[in-house]
């Protein structure tokens, strides 16, 4: 399938005044036309900041794509002019974020904040753009959208925005729509007839979705396919087949134990023990060494290089590694 | 909404018979009255003179008789200018008050958005740091030391500027930029703030994700939302600026409003004090009406109407 965007070694960096953040060590990855890639892994494991590497919206300063390549038809994005960046954002790659409640402007009727995003890309006039804005409103599943054209944020529900959001964030015809943890902000029945939505409108229009959580349950129903982010770095990437039955990476083993099964009654919730590294001082080897059981004495110095599993389905872990096999005991316990 | 207007003005003639009766007892309970001079006046054309401003009568008499005349908008005569009614010495002065109030609000509206705005846009640099200089020495110098400074400089030393009367534009601008510089500072200060705070809501970065420019973010995202705790101020400045006319008019010789109020106040010319009282009175109340409804046009979220069904 077509590569429509490919993320090469990308790195950012924050400056604080405790030091330099180095939120995103090294990311790759490859998104595929028409398909959904989930982006998981827990708070601050930098998953927020690759969306909006992609977005150009690292705010600077103090945030900075300290290093990479971000390809998008042909284009490095990460060297273009903020000029140039605006016409990409909203019309080739839109973003949808987390809380519905405070992402739409509460000044401004719905309607004018979806024709706005048309007018600013594309040579229309208002009438046609609105005649848009209705449609588009409509296929997100919003009724008599010739009237709640006229309404503000506030007269709507949190599921209404979000579907909103999803109007405004497709209006132009994205090939690439970022979803940021979409549903966290949303109770229940609402975030499973939002993934509905997302489903729906990618049969329909062919978009490729970035998904960002930290919700395996969301993953499980929407992803093609999984990268596994911890501390930075993109530990495990596979299908969804390949990350939820067969995870190579202990961090992913972690993730899904933690996950509550509704459909094993003894089984325990296992938490992964410890916590993330200090991403001032990131070490040098495997971030995940301090809280891994089968942790190495090679994990803690060098970087795990990538193991290729199947066509679909890498890894970086010592474990996998062929001198490490039969080594694969636990040096490091922790209870 | 037309309800709710309604209900607004009963509730401003409410504050203005409470604002009008408080005065009237309140200056007549202040010991003195119009007549305490040097010099002694014959008894019996103090007496008349009495009876003819009804000062002899009981205080609640007076009261009633002066409420009835200020129900028609009849002010009364002035007491020491014998020729002069309050009527008429309103509409002298307050076309030239009103004018120099004007002029000064919409100046340091525009001057005090401007420095706020570019402040908050270029946030810790140089910009932000200057407007910020200007803002603080505008709220710490009186505007009567600013006038007299301005004088010295651009009118006696330069001569670039008239030094006082009220004729031409020309005569206008030093007097403006005396009392406006205040105001400016204090809308400045709060523009930038609250700009700064709307910045870094999430609407905003949602605007400048659907690929908006700078400028269209800033005027029609931000700004909209960052001018609700501005026109709160805008009330009380507005009143700030109405009192501050009084010095600046007597810096500048200015024939406005300013003098007679003052004047009036030593001279215990009750009617003069009560016209120009309720006048300002009125003004401020209006002005506070005005913000009001001016919250209801930028934030859709206030409503001023009933709730519907209720």
């Amino acid at each position: 399938m077509e590569k429509i965007l490919q993320v090469k070694d990308l790195q950012v960096a924050f400056k604080t005044f405790g030091g330099e953040v180095q939120a995103v060590r090294g990311v790759t990855f490859d998104l595929l036309k028409g398909e959904t890639l989930a982006i998981v892994g827990e708070s601050g494991c930098g998953k927020s900041v690759t969306s909006q590497a992609i977005m150009g919206l690292i705010p600077s300063p103090p945030g900075k794509i300290a290093g990479g390549e971000i390809i998008f038809k042909n284009r490095d994005l990460t060297s273009l002019p903020e000029k140039e960046w605006r016409n990409v954002r909203g019309a080739d790659i839109s973003m949808i974020f987390q809380d519905p409640m405070t992402a739409l402007n509460p000044t401004l009727t719905v309607g004018e904040q979806i024709i706005e995003g048309i007018i600013q890309h594309e040579k229309i006039a208002r009438t046609q753009a609105k005649a848009k804005a209705i449609d588009m409103l409509n296929l997100v599943g919003i009724p008599v959208p010739e009237s709640r054209m006229k309404q503000y944020p506030h007269q709507f529900s949190g599921g209404m925005r979000q579907r909103i959001m999803i109007a405004m964030a497709l209006i132009c015809q994205p090939e690439i729509l970022i979803a940021d943890e979409p549903t966290t902000a949303l109770d229940v029945t609402i975030q499973a007839q939002i993934l509905e939505l997302f489903r729906d409108i990618q049969n329909r229009t062919g978009v490729s979705i970035v998904l960002i959580t930290h919700d395996l349950g969301v993953v499980a129903q929407v992803a093609d396919r999984i990268a596994v982010m911890y501390a930075g770095k993109i530990v495990e990437t596979g299908t969804r087949r390949e990350i939820f039955y067969n995870p190579q990476h202990p961090y992913t083993r972690g993730l899904l134990q933690s996950v509550p099964r509704l459909d094993r009654e003894d089984a325990e919730l296992i938490p992964i023990a410890g916590s993330p590294p200090d991403l001032f001082a990131p070490p040098t080897g495997c971030p995940f060494t301090a809280r891994c059981e089968s942790a190495m004495e090679v994990c803690s110095r060098v970087y795990p290089i990538e193991t290729k599993l199947s066509e679909q389905h890498q890894v970086h872990c010592w474990l996998q590694d062929q001198r490490a096999r039969k080594l694969a005991v636990p040096v490091i316990t922790i209870s | 909404m037309t309800s709710y207007i309604l209900k607004r003005l009963g509730a401003m003639l409410v504050t203005l018979w409470l604002i009008v009766t408080l005065t009237f007892f309140l200056m007549h309970s202040v010991p003195g009255s119009p007549f305490n001079e040097e010099r002694t006046t014959n008894e019996a054309i103090q007496k008349n003179l009495e009876a003819y401003f009804h000062l002899d009568e009981p205080l609640y008499v007076q009261y009633g008789i002066y409420m009835k005349s200020l129900v028609t908008f009849d002010f009364g005569p002035s007491i020491k200018r014998s020729s002069d009614s309050v009527n008429a010495m309103l509409e002298r002065g307050f076309p030239i008050s009103f004018e120099l109030g004007f002029i000064t609000l919409v100046t340091a509206i525009v001057s005090g958005l401007f420095l706020g705005i570019i402040a908050a846009l270029r946030h810790n640099g140089f910009v932000d740091y200057l407007a910020m200089t200007i803002a603080v020495l505008g709220i710490s110098i009186p505007n009567f030391v600013l006038a007299t400074l301005l004088i010295q400089q651009l009118a006696v030393t330069y001569e670039i500027f008239p030094a006082a009367t009220w004729q031409s534009p020309m005569h206008m601008v030093l007097p403006t930029l005396a009392l406006a510089t205040g105001p400016m500072a204090i809308i400045a200060r709060l523009t930038r703030a609250s700009m700064l705070e709307v910045l870094t809501q999430d609407y905003i970065r949602t605007a400048k994700a659907k690929g908006l420019s700078p400028v269209k973010i800033v005027f029609k995202h931000a700004l909209r939302n960052a001018m609700l705790p501005v026109v709160t101020v805008l009330g009380t400045l507005a009143a700030s600026i109405l009192t501050g006319t009084f010095v600046i008019e007597k810096i500048f010789a200015i024939p406005g409003m300013g003098r007679y109020f003052v004047e009036s106040i030593s001279n215990r010319d009750y009617p003069v004090i009560m016209g120009t009282t309720v006048f300002y009175s009125a003004i401020l109340i209006i002005m506070l009406f005005l913000v009001d409804i001016a919250y209801g046009l930028l934030d859709p979220r206030i409503k001023l109407h009933k709730k519907e069904g209720r």
